[in-house]
């Protein structure tokens, strides 16, 4: 167990970067995917990663959630280097994601796909032996869950029957129910309707206040309004990172891609 | 958010257990009428397979692994139980502890290495190393080759119970099959169970969740070569053979086959399955005409018209009109 300097000297700023990278590469082939990426991602802030198509945002999520393997570089949480480790024990950890398409258990039901990410906390998923009864003490806690994302009304409903944005928001209640530290969303606003964004991005900005959040986004609408630190991504490389302000008016930034956007979507 | 008020006690219950009930109880009284009318050896040879196609259902249905070996197991279990008993001279329930306990080990090895892999490489995995263990059998002294083991005596079990008498054998084959059926359900309908169901429905959400799929994945092969072991001792009790074609790549394809048609991951389809397998082999085994012809219009059938197999396609009908 090692600390990294540089996780260290960011833990004097504001608040704890609770998962930080230093130099983080990967390589596919002779194709650099991300080239020597720096990132903190601190307790009770949002952190968005933004930057245009193919800027290596997914692969830089891929890599801190130990999906992918990275060629160089260190990966820190908590004070624990996890640069070697597989991605179910760094969410044994408490770092949990989500994915881009929305990643729920379709053929069960709303509550029993947040009682299975409660089983393993609660030492309730190697018993074969027990009849299902035995997860019953684990439903109040879920249903606790599925209300908070606004779904309590229709937890015995299979999941593979929600819209779009009903699973995303299920997708964020299954994640909770893990208590991480560190939330890592896949574009969680990705394919969604505006009442829907509008919901999440509540829901989002509530539920960083108890963790460290990192998003991939590409709505800079509610990247400025919810993201306290946004890191830019462009050809594998960061751009630039701050806070909107500072971010939307650097005019490399601008150049880039926000230029095209006009900073809206 | 909603402002739903939280009220566990208004909660919808879970499913109720009443059905599954009523089809054991219905199960059981099936079982213990049926030599009246129907030929017992017929009657345990169904039940043989149709835990072998439970087992094998517990692995596609409900973990959604396909393996393409699990004659291994099924045979492998079969040549074991057949030794115990014709050459250490065990008693019949040792020669099936003896024939699940290999079948263990041959998941453990085979799984190990399987799970690896996945969709169609974790089939072919599983197909490559079973043919090394059919050449195994093939060529190990104690099979005696092509003849296989045979002629031994039954014995009697817990030294009691003589399992020559074919009603005795016929109601411990039964016994076996519902405590086997049994296990299976409680597996699925367990904990763990829902895990290995939601490693069915989206493996890299189980992972992001914490579970060691792996674990879980080589638990379950094993748990499922373990029950299809079983199913193949009782085959080896009931014929007092234990043969090749126990071990062949056919007989793999044929637990495919009776899972398919009664409907995977559905509790009684490889029961029905098995039921329409061993019966049309049956009877087309007299008629003098190809059985395999008929199998493979009976699986192009099932393909093309009932692709959720027969007590799939029924679950869903009744579904749809409480719908």
């Amino acid at each position: 167990m090692t600390t990294h300097p540089a996780a260290v000297r960011s833990d004097a700023g504001a608040s704890r970067a609770v998962l930080s990278a230093r130099g983080l590469t990967k390589r596919f082939g002779p194709f650099l995917a991300v080239n020597n990426v720096d990132i903190d991602i601190h307790h009770g802030r949002v952190h968005a990663l933004i930057g245009p198509n193919g800027a290596g945002k997914s692969t830089v999520f891929n890599l801190l959630t130990k999906f992918y393997t990275p060629t160089a570089g260190r990966i820190v949480l908590d004070g624990t280097d996890i640069t070697a480790m597989d991605p179910a024990r760094v969410a044994r950890m408490g770092m949990v994601r989500s994915f881009q398409i929305s990643a729920t258990f379709g053929d069960m039901s709303l509550l029993d796909n947040v009682c299975i990410a409660l089983q393993r906390p609660n030492h309730l998923s190697v018993q074969f032996w027990r009849p299902l009864s035995s997860l019953d003490r684990l439903r109040p806690r879920a249903m606790e869950l599925l209300d908070r994302v606004g779904l309590a009304d229709m937890a015995q409903r299979r999941a593979a029957d929600l819209s779009y944005g009903r699973k995303r928001a299920l997708e964020i209640a299954t994640t909770l129910a893990l208590e991480p530290r560190v939330l890592l969303l896949d574009e969680p606003l990705a394919g969604m309707g505006h009442e829907d964004v509008e919901n999440m991005a509540s829901l989002i900005s509530t539920v960083a206040r108890d963790c460290a959040l990192l998003m991939v986004e590409h709505n800079l609408r509610v990247v400025a309004d919810i993201g306290d630190e946004i890191t830019v991504l462009q050809r594998g490389e960061v751009l630039a990172r701050g806070d909107y302000a500072t971010v939307s008016t650097d005019p490399r930034v601008r150049e880039a891609y926000m230029g095209s956007e006009d900073g809206g979507h | 958010m909603s402002a739903t008020r939280i009220d566990t006690a208004g909660m919808p219950a879970r499913r109720s257990a009443a059905p599954a009930l009523i089809l054991l109880a219905a199960l059981v009284a099936a079982l213990l009428i049926a030599p009246v009318w129907i030929y017992p050896v017929f009657m345990m040879k169904l039940l043989c397979f149709a835990l072998f196609a439970a087992a094998f259902n517990l692995l596609l249905g409900y973990t959604g692994l396909l393996s393409f070996g699990h004659a291994a197991f099924f045979g492998g279990a079969a040549y074991v139980s057949a030794h115990a008993m014709k050459v250490w001279q065990v008693t019949p329930e040792v020669a099936i502890l003896a024939g699940i306990a290999t079948a263990v080990v041959l998941g453990l090895v085979i799984g190990a290495i399987a799970i690896r892999r996945q969709g169609i490489y974790f089939a072919m995995i599983t197909l490559a190393l079973s043919q090394m263990f059919y050449f195994f059998c093939l060529q190990a002294p104690f099979t005696n080759g092509e003849d296989g083991i045979q002629g031994f005596s039954r014995g009697r079990l817990f030294g009691l119970v003589d399992l020559n008498d074919t009603m005795n054998l016929y109601y411990f084959i039964a016994a076996v099959t519902v405590l086997g059926l049994l296990a299976i359900w409680r597996i699925v309908h367990s904990p763990f169970g829902q895990i290995l169901k939601a490693i069915r429905e989206n493996e890299p959400r189980t992972i992001s969740l914490g579970y060691s799929v792996q674990r879980y994945k080589l638990a379950a092969f094993v748990m499922s070569a373990a029950l299809a072991g079983l199913a193949g001792s009782l085959k080896a009790l009931l014929f007092q053979f234990a043969t090749l074609t126990d071990v062949a790549w056919n007989m793999s394809g044929e637990v495919i086959l009776m899972t398919l048609l009664g409907g995977i991951g559905t509790m009684a389809g490889p029961v029905v399955g098995a039921a329409i397998l061993v019966g049309l082999q049956n009877f087309f085994a007299t008629s003098g005409f190809p059985v395999t012809i008929v199998l493979g219009a009976t699986f192009m059938i099932c393909v093309l018209l009932f692709r959720r197999g027969v007590v799939g396609e029924l679950a869903h009908w009744l579904e749809s009109r409480k719908a």
